[in-house]
């Protein structure tokens, strides 16, 4: 069953370890299926390499016997003929569609296996690694293997089978014959152990280079305001012309190693036909062997070596795909940094954190009140559900943190409590580590030192989607998703009804302008939310929100681009959410501070200051200085 | 189908004679495997058949030679196409990318970003594979057919006839598919975009998923989205097998005919058994060309497709391009005069107008702040002066000059913007800041810094103005971002500066301290500065506040503030006492 993915001729498989598990993994699921296009190709190829069969009866027998007036071997020789390229052409149709089928199938789960994993990596891989090059892995390299799979998998089974019948054939109608038809293997097998080799090194380049060139294209079309208005078109079409002639030049050098290999093959092939035309007249000859026996030797012979063509092209498919398997399996054996609790804590008393494996994920769980939400803002259910077990508290417990571990301490150890309910306001200079602070909470990244607990459990402890669910957080950039703007506010919660998206939208004072877009709720943002004003952007990020109905609530300077009016309807519907949840709000402007039960000053990472806000203005402290430069700022 | 294909023809004039050397070739080395049979058969009829020893040399010289040749035939075709079709394959990336590059910011923006990157990467990879491969073959195998044809017909008239009316159901078959072959290639590739977009944007937008927690909800979007694609190829397949029943079934009745009448030829003396060998394997021979051709068709449709999507991008116009006839400006460096002219502006697929009757004049070496509610029209009428959008009717004037008769390069030259989301690249501190002026040296990068109160926490960075920052910067925090983005606009001191919104990310602190050196750096230029905080209006000599698409009223902050409530209200001016009352509120539990 392997064999179609193995090089041709038992070259070494050198395909690196993960990639050749990957493969595994890939096929393994699929045997049976593989087994049944296997039987397909492999019968179909058997009656195709038989062909010659009927030829050599029809010349050998029902030749002499028709001229002595027997008809019947020359008609049965041709009848067979015929049925066996009905049922060979019936069997390429099968063929083609079931193997489609397993290649399409095995796409699938590579796809969405890769996908799914490039989605659990932590923020710091993503980070370490640009969206390009996880793109390229996506993209191109995924291509390569879809080529090789869709093309030269079946291909190769075929060729290998085909030259197997015909070997078996050969021997039959002339073991001598088929010895020096054979002996042509020895220097195929030099050539191919040389070209794998090679090859291998060649395609390996050919990806590197072409992520480098998706990793610019990536790049200049997300930035295209900045190339345009600082005349950055020359230096990028450099820039890609530098990318490209690496990728030009890894390309040439691998087509050239096949042409080498595809020219060597074709000369090993010609040549034997040479010597068995030589042989085979003298065995004839001599009356060692008959004529139609040669004949059908040398149209086997021919279809002896077409499917080593075949081969040759499945070999360069391989190479490709075996490179791009590589780095593909290179991605998938990353771990996350953060990764997933071995054994999760159950007893934090969320009602959904029951079936863990449970992948679809994207169940809706009964959610007190997220249907009835803003129905009636005081009294609403939830509202008294959480009143009576206030959850989402939160501790720092000598949390210190650096981004590498090379890299100076962003947040040195430190301890924090803050008691679920809270709304805390976090303010600071720039860089001061308040953004770090949320990821943190959030965990993007884990603690170097320490521990971060939600309501006493560790974040580490925590199943990723418990945590995702009871902790959002409104990012300091806001990235839109081409799509709808209904789409892109139902990022806080996927199952919410237009009626609940609206209000999301009315609460924080998008509505009116949402309804004037040319399809309202359903109108593509474009690209990135081009579509959008930075303030409109920003709001489609926060109504999301809205949406979640988290514990606790993280936002980064969410309301930053927001003019006052707005902001100051933002923070009206705000304070309605927050009730009964633990917040945390980093905040340059202290018009935030307005909502907050509690302040930290952040200084270069460390909390100077903590206490109510009026305690910090009396205290005369940085906050002072901070709120009074504030207010003269203010009008 | 042939057209988007044979638009492509002119890219391959400077590769002409490697070309056609490929071409000949590929001719050649399929033109020789159907002579090879033809000496076989004389070697069985000749020498064989006479029982010649010594005769049976000659025949197999000439298959020897004739393999050899063969052999240098393939080897040199793959030599020569090799670089051809690479170098073809970066030629048309780069014609995609730089009309890419020049097309306008609205139009750009409406291009997923997924079917950008499957355009310029999986459809060129499949055209590079085309013309090293399909497109010779498809040249080369009817050329192949018709000699086998003739071969044939020497040794039976009949037989070459049976062959070519096999032809006839094939040419049927085929066109018969060929329509649906299009619509199926256009989708399947369409849906590969389509999925590149996702990944694309489920990588970008990472943190926004995991703060949501979406995995799986994207995920599964994505799930579904393959899907689609996997049923596409499905059916895709699907046409494939029948075009390649067709291919295989027809020529295999031709041979079995064939074989029926030769044999009979044979029993009654007319055809030597030499012959019908002959012509069998001959036959046998056309097979391979013609069942590749199933193949080859497909092939075709999917590089037909791929063309067509290289066309559809490099056939947008670039609406924004430089005058025929360009003005020059005179060469100083002193701040120039803006003049936005009874400016309308329409987005392209907006329902009205975002702008109608902008008018607003910037003297030389003033600042001027633009406020207005969100989503006004602020960052449009930025993109107005170096020309990101073009007016829609109006005029932008700099020094008196439509800033669309001035080439592009000279006018982004002297216009500098700050974006309202700053926009970094994965590359080093210094690259980034001195992106418009790559020749600025180090002391210049650190002034522009330092105004931008961005040379401490540079100064800090691992490797200086040489740290890598990672993609859109995102290892650096918010404000950080911002100030490199404003000190790239500030550095080589643009005749004219725009900053939007260029302080909401930082601190008020930084913001104070930011302000005063940008102050004087702003005497300089002719700013505009798009303000939602009264402390970044009160930055500037007057305050332009835009509302309904055109300016309400003109004058400096103060006096702004003191007989307008528009303004007043705009500018939060309630905010003081309500932010009193909440901290002292809190003071007094
Ligand atoms: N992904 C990262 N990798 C390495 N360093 C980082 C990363 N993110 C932030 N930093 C650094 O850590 C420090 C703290 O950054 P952080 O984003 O927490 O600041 P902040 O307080 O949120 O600032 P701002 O108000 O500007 O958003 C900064 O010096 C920043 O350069
Ligand atoms: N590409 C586009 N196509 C159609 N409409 C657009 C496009 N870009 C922006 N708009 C719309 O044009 C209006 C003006 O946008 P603009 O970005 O100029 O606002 P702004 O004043 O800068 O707002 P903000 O303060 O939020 O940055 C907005 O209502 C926006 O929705
Ligand atoms: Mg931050
Ligand atoms: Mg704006």
């Amino acid at each position: 069953m392997r064999m179609g993915t193995a090089p041709p001729e038992g070259a070494p498989a050198q395909l690196s370890q993960p990639a050749r598990r990957l493969l595994g993994d890939l096929i393994r699921p699929h045997r049976a299926r593989l087994a049944l296009v296997a039987a397909v190709t492999v019968s179909t190829s058997v009656l195709a390499a038989g062909i010659p069969l009927f030829v050599a009866m029809a010349l050998d027998t029902g030749l002499p016997r028709a001229a002595d007036g027997d008809p019947g071997p020359l008609v049965g020789a041709t009848a067979g003929f015929l049925a066996v390229a009905v049922l060979v052409s019936l069997g390429t149709f099968l063929g083609i569609r079931l193997n489609a089928a397993l290649v399409q199938r095995m796409m699938f789960a590579l796809r969405t296996r890769l996908f799914r994993h490039v989605q659990r990596l932590s923020i710091g891989y993503h980070e370490r690694s640009t969206s390009g090059r996880l793109v390229s892995r996506q993209a191109s390299d995924m291509e390569s293997v879809q080529q090789f799979m869709a093309g030269a998998l079946i291909q190769s089974v075929m060729a290998l089978v085909t030259m197997v019948a015909i070997a078996v054939m050969l021997v039959w109608l002339d073991p001598l014959l088929a010895l020096v038809v054979f002996a042509g293997f020895v220097p195929l097998t030099f050539l191919t152990i040389w070209a794998n080799r090679r090859q291998r090194a060649a395609y390996r380049a050919t990806r590197t280079t072409i992520a480098r060139v998706i990793v610019h294209v990536v790049e200049t079309m997300g930035g295209i305001r900045a190339v345009q208005a600082f005349r950055r078109e020359q230096r990028g079409l450099e820039r890609l012309d530098e990318e490209d002639a690496a990728y030009c030049q890894a390309n040439t050098e691998a087509l050239q190693g096949m042409a080498w290999y595809t020219g060597g093959t074709r000369l090993i092939g010609n040549l034997s036909l040479a010597v068995i035309v030589l042989l085979g007249g003298w065995l004839v000859i001599g009356g060692d062997t008959e004529v139609g026996v040669l004949a059908a030797f040398l149209l086997s012979l021919r279809r002896f070596y077409a499917p080593l063509d075949e081969l040759v092209q499945a070999f360069n498919a391989y190479q490709s795909a075996a490179a791009a398997l590589e780095k593909i399996a290179e991605v998938l054996s990353a771990r996350p940094d953060v990764p997933e609790p071995v054994s999760p804590a159950g007893g934090t008393g969320d009602q959904a954190d029951a079936a863990p494996e449970d992948q679809t994920g994207n169940v809706p769980e009964d959610r007190p009140g997220s249907a009835g939400r803003g129905e009636g803002d005081e009294a609403s259910p939830r509202g008294e559900s959480r009143g009576e077990s206030l959850r989402g508290e939160v501790r720092f417990e000598d949390v210190s943190f650096r981004y590498s571990a090379s890299g100076a301490e962003v947040l040195p150890a430190f301890s924090l409590h803050v008691p679920a309910g809270q709304t805390v306001a976090m303010v600071g200079a720039t860089g001061a580590g308040k953004s770090t602070l949320a990821k943190l909470l959030c965990r993007f990244y884990d603690p170097a030192e320490g521990r971060i607990t939600l309501d006493g459990t560790d974040l580490r402890d925590l199943p990723d989607r418990v945590l995702r669910r009871r902790i959002v957080m409104v990012t300091q950039e806001s990235y839109l998703f081409s799509g709808s703007v209904a789409d892109n506010i139902r990022i806080g919660n996927p199952d919410a009804g237009m009626a609940e998206v609206v209000r999301a939208a009315q609460a924080v004072g998008l509505h009116d302008f949402v309804e004037s877009l040319p399809q309202g709720y359903e109108t593509d943002v474009k690209r990135r939310g081009g579509r959008l004003s930075s303030g409109q952007r920003q709001l489609v990020a926060f109504a999301r929100v809205f949406l979640a109905d988290p514990d606790v609530i993280v936002l980064d300077e969410a309301t930053a681009s927001l003019d006052i009016p707005g902001e100051r309807l933002v923070q009206a519907a705000l304070e309605r959410v927050l009730a009964g949840r633990t917040a945390l709000i980093i905040a340059h402007r202290l018009s935030t501070v307005a909502i907050a039960d509690r302040v930290l000053v952040m200084k270069r990472g460390r909390i100077v200051e903590d206490g109510t806000p009026a305690e910090l203005v009396g205290a005369g402290g940085e906050f002072a200085s901070l709120d009074a430069a504030w207010r003269e700022t203010l009008v | 189908m042939l057209r988007p294909l044979l638009r492509l023809l002119p890219d391959l004039r400077p590769y002409r004679g490697a070309y056609t050397a490929v071409l000949v070739l590929t001719a050649v080395a399929t033109v020789i495997s159907l002579i090879i049979p033809v000496f076989v058969g004389w070697a069985i009829d000749g020498p064989i058949a006479h029982g010649d020893y010594a005769g049976l040399w000659l025949p197999v010289a000439a298959v020897t030679a004739i393999g050899l040749l063969e052999a240098a035939a393939l080897l040199t075709r793959r030599m020569l196409a090799a670089p051809v079709s690479s170098r073809l394959e970066i030629a048309w990336r780069r014609r995609l990318y730089a009309h890419l590059q020049r097309m306008a910011v609205a139009r750009h923006d409406s291009w997923e970003s997924g079917q950008l990157l499957s355009r310029a990467v999986q459809d060129l990879s499949q055209l590079r594979r085309f013309v090293s491969f399909g497109a010779p073959f498809l040249l080369v195998t009817p050329l192949n057919i018709v000699v086998g044809l003739i071969i044939l017909a020497v040794y039976s008239p009949v037989i070459a006839l049976i062959t070519l009316l096999c032809a006839v159901p094939t040419v049927v078959i085929c066109t018969w598919l060929q329509r649906r072959f299009q619509l199926i290639s256009r989708a399947v590739q369409d849906q590969n975009g389509e999925l590149t977009t996702l990944v694309e944007e489920s990588v970008q937008g990472i943190r926004i998923i995991k703060a949501f927690g979406r995995g799986e909800t994207i995920t599964a979007r994505y799930a579904a989205q393959a899907r689609r694609l996997w049923s596409t190829e499905l059916e895709r397949a699907r046409l494939d097998a029948w075009l390649n029943i067709a291919l295989i079934l027809l020529p295999f009745l031709a041979i079995g005919v064939s074989l029926g009448y030769g044999t009979w030829q044979i029993v009654h003396g007319t055809m030597t058994p030499g012959a019908l060998v002959a012509a069998i394997t001959v036959m046998m021979f056309l097979r391979m060309p013609i069942e590749m051709l199933g193949f080859l068709l497909s092939d075709a449709y999917r590089s037909a497709t791929a063309a067509i999507r290289h066309w559809e991008v490099v056939d947008t116009p670039i609406d924004i391009t430089d005058p025929a006839s360009p003005s020059s400006l005179p060469a100083t460096d002193a701040p120039a005069r803006v003049e936005f002219r009874d400016v309308r502006f329409r987005f392209p697929d907006a329902a009205a107008d975002t702008l109608a009757g902008f008018s607003l004049v910037l003297e030389p070496g003033t600042t001027t702040a633009l406020v207005g509610a969100t989503g006004t029209g602020k960052t449009a009428v930025a993109a107005l002066l170096p020309r990101l959008h073009d007016v829609t009717a109006g005029a932008v004037l700099l020094d008196g000059t439509d800033v669309r008769d001035l080439p592009l390069e000279t006018l982004r030259r002297h216009v500098a913007v700050a974006f309202d989301e700053p926009i970094l690249f994965s590359a080093s501190v210094r690259e980034n800041v001195a992106l418009g002026s790559p020749e600025a040296g180090d002391d210049e990068v650190w002034a522009a810094l330092e105004i931008a109160q961005a040379a401490a926490f540079v100064r800090e960075l691992p490797e200086g103005l040489d740290t890598l920052i990672g993609e859109q910067g995102l290892s650096l925090s918010g404000g950080q971002r911002q100030r490199l983005s404003l000190a790239r606009a500030i550095l080589g001191r643009p005749r004219v500066l725009v900053l939007d919104d260029p302080l909401s990310a930082v601190d008020v602190t930084t913001e104070e301290r930011v302000q005063e050196r940008l102050r004087e750096r702003l005497r300089q230029s002719t700013a505009l500065v798009i303000a939602h905080r009264p402390s970044t209006a009160a930055l500037a000599d007057r305050v332009a506040v835009l509302e309904g698409g055109r300016i309400v009223d003109c004058a400096p902050h103060a006096e702004l503030l003191r007989r307008s409530p528009a303004y007043r209200s705009l500018m939060g001016a309630r905010e003081l006492r309500q932010g009193d009352d909440a901290v002292s509120a809190g003071s007094t539990p």
